[in-house]
């Protein structure tokens, strides 16, 4: 399959080896990512703060080159997802709102086109066999805990989440490549976002929170699927240390896909000694 | 319902009588603890009027707007909805934020997007930190990140930004 790639600002830097395993995990599985052409910012946690039109516009953008090329978009970052989604959602709901984009910028949504998260990757029928069929190495014996945190999933109208509660489809792709995936009741809680930036004592309480927890349900690390809970979990936990892995490169560990040592030197805390 | 309340409620698209104060949403909140009331009081405060309150408080800055209220709220009210109106107002108004830091690092992140098309993390952080005043916190960790090769130097570029200019130019005019 092929699919219209929007990495997002962090591809490039913080969550560089986010970008790295999605895209060697895609090829194995036989899918195409295409990254689409002169993509922009989508706003991050900041447009919408500022200005309301701001954060619909520069998504929005996004999501029209995308109609463009015409493919299923995905974006593996988690913010990224839940901007473009909103700008959909937008579209959707017509009025003003929609109006005014259209003039803006000067195209017409079509409504044509799907917007993915990797969940909804993982989600679609066969995915898991997919997976496991290409498995080098089972992860058996390692125990993880999935972190979806707030914007695969909510707000549901918005994101198009069937179970915003309780999902699992981290944890189906994680026990699809021999790991074993835990419960706990933590995995849709706020990472603290960009207080990160502006009160690091604040968000550290809060992930320092999220390490005891995992840890308490016997995980040996936590697998997210975005940037900023990556970065948050990886700084910010104080009682415990606990790799923080995105689920591309769990997947891309058992299979054995190349360049992955790489991966694990951009983390703070080292998820190497995971997989001897 | 007062004049303050309908604008906000207009500009967030939020039917703000259907509150029944059960507080479900303050119960989630992962920010609550900083807040100057719980999440339903903020809404509260809007049907009673207190702009002047509300937009001088710390808790429309501390959401996160992470949107487990509203998901979680029975009565469909998204809260987080609520908080974007209200802070988009503070900043359209000139209001002196309670919260600075939390401010200016919106404003850099969105200064550096409407620069480059795309965020430019060295630049953005080194302009929060200037602006904020706030040089040493996390300077240890985020040095190691820019050893990881994880704050790039190199300029991002947008071929089409000018597409954006329209958002860029209204923004903060309500």
């Amino acid at each position: 399959m092929e699919l219209s790639f929007y990495p997002g600002c962090t591809a490039h830097s913080t969550a560089w080896e986010f970008t790295k395993s999605t895209e060697a995990v895609f090829t194995a599985l036989g899918h195409e990512l295409k990254e689409i052409e002169d993509w922009n910012c989508c706003g991050g946690a900041s447009a919408k703060v500022v200005d309301k039109m701001l954060s619909l516009g520069l998504p929005a953008r996004n999501l029209l080159i995308a109609q463009r090329e015409g493919r299923t978009l995905i974006a593996p970052c988690a913010g990224c997802f839940n901007n473009v989604r909103r700008a959909l959602t937008a579209y959707e709901d017509g009025g003003e709102v929609a109006k005014a984009l259209e003039e803006a910028l000067g195209e017409k949504w079509k409504g044509e086109i799907e917007v993915w998260s990797l969940v909804d990757f993982f989600d679609r029928e066969g995915a898991m066999e997919e997976i496991a069929a290409r498995v080098k190495k089972p992860l058996s014996g390692l125990k993880v805990v999935a972190y979806y945190g707030c914007q695969m999933v909510r707000p549901p109208r918005v994101v198009g989440s069937s179970d915003w509660e309780n999902p699992t489809a981290l944890e189906r792709a994680a026990e699809a490549v021999g790991a074993t995936a835990l419960e706990w009741s933590y995995k849709v809680d706020c990472c603290g976002a960009d207080l990160g930036i502006s009160h690091g004592g604040h968000c550290a309480d809060i992930c320092t929170r999220l390490g005891e927890e995992a840890a308490k349900a016997g995980a040996d690390a936590i697998v997210v699927s975005c940037g900023l809970c990556q970065a948050n979990l990886d700084m910010r936990q104080s009682k415990t240390s606990l790799p923080v892995l995105y689920i591309t490169e769990l997947i891309g560990e058992a299979f054995q896909c190349e360049g992955r040592q790489k991966w694990w030197k951009k983390h703070l805390t080292d998820p190497s000694g995971l997989f001897k | 319902m007062n004049a303050f309340a309908k604008e906000i409620s207009e500009r967030s698209g939020q039917d703000l009588s259907r509150c029944y104060q059960c507080g479900k949403c303050s119960a989630g909140c992962p920010s609550v603890e900083w807040f100057d009331w719980p999440n339903h009081g903020v809404i509260r405060k809007i049907q009673l009027g207190a702009k002047d309150e509300l937009l001088k408080s710390h808790a429309i800055w501390m959401c996160v707007g992470c949107e487990t209220c509203g998901t979680r709220c029975p009565n469909d009210i998204y809260i987080s909805q609520l908080m974007d109106a209200l802070r988009n107002m503070a900043l359209e108004e000139g209001v002196k934020p309670a919260e600075p830091a939390v401010m200016t690092f919106h404003q850099a992140f969105t200064g550096s997007v409407s620069r480059f098309g795309r965020v430019h993390e060295l630049s953005m952080l080194m302009e929060y930190k200037l602006k904020s005043k706030d040089y040493f916190s996390d300077l240890g960790a985020g040095m190691k990140l820019f050893a990881k090769g994880k704050i790039p130097f190199m300029l991002p570029k947008v071929k089409g930004k000018g597409e954006l200019d329209t958002f860029f130019k209204n923004k903060g005019k309500g």
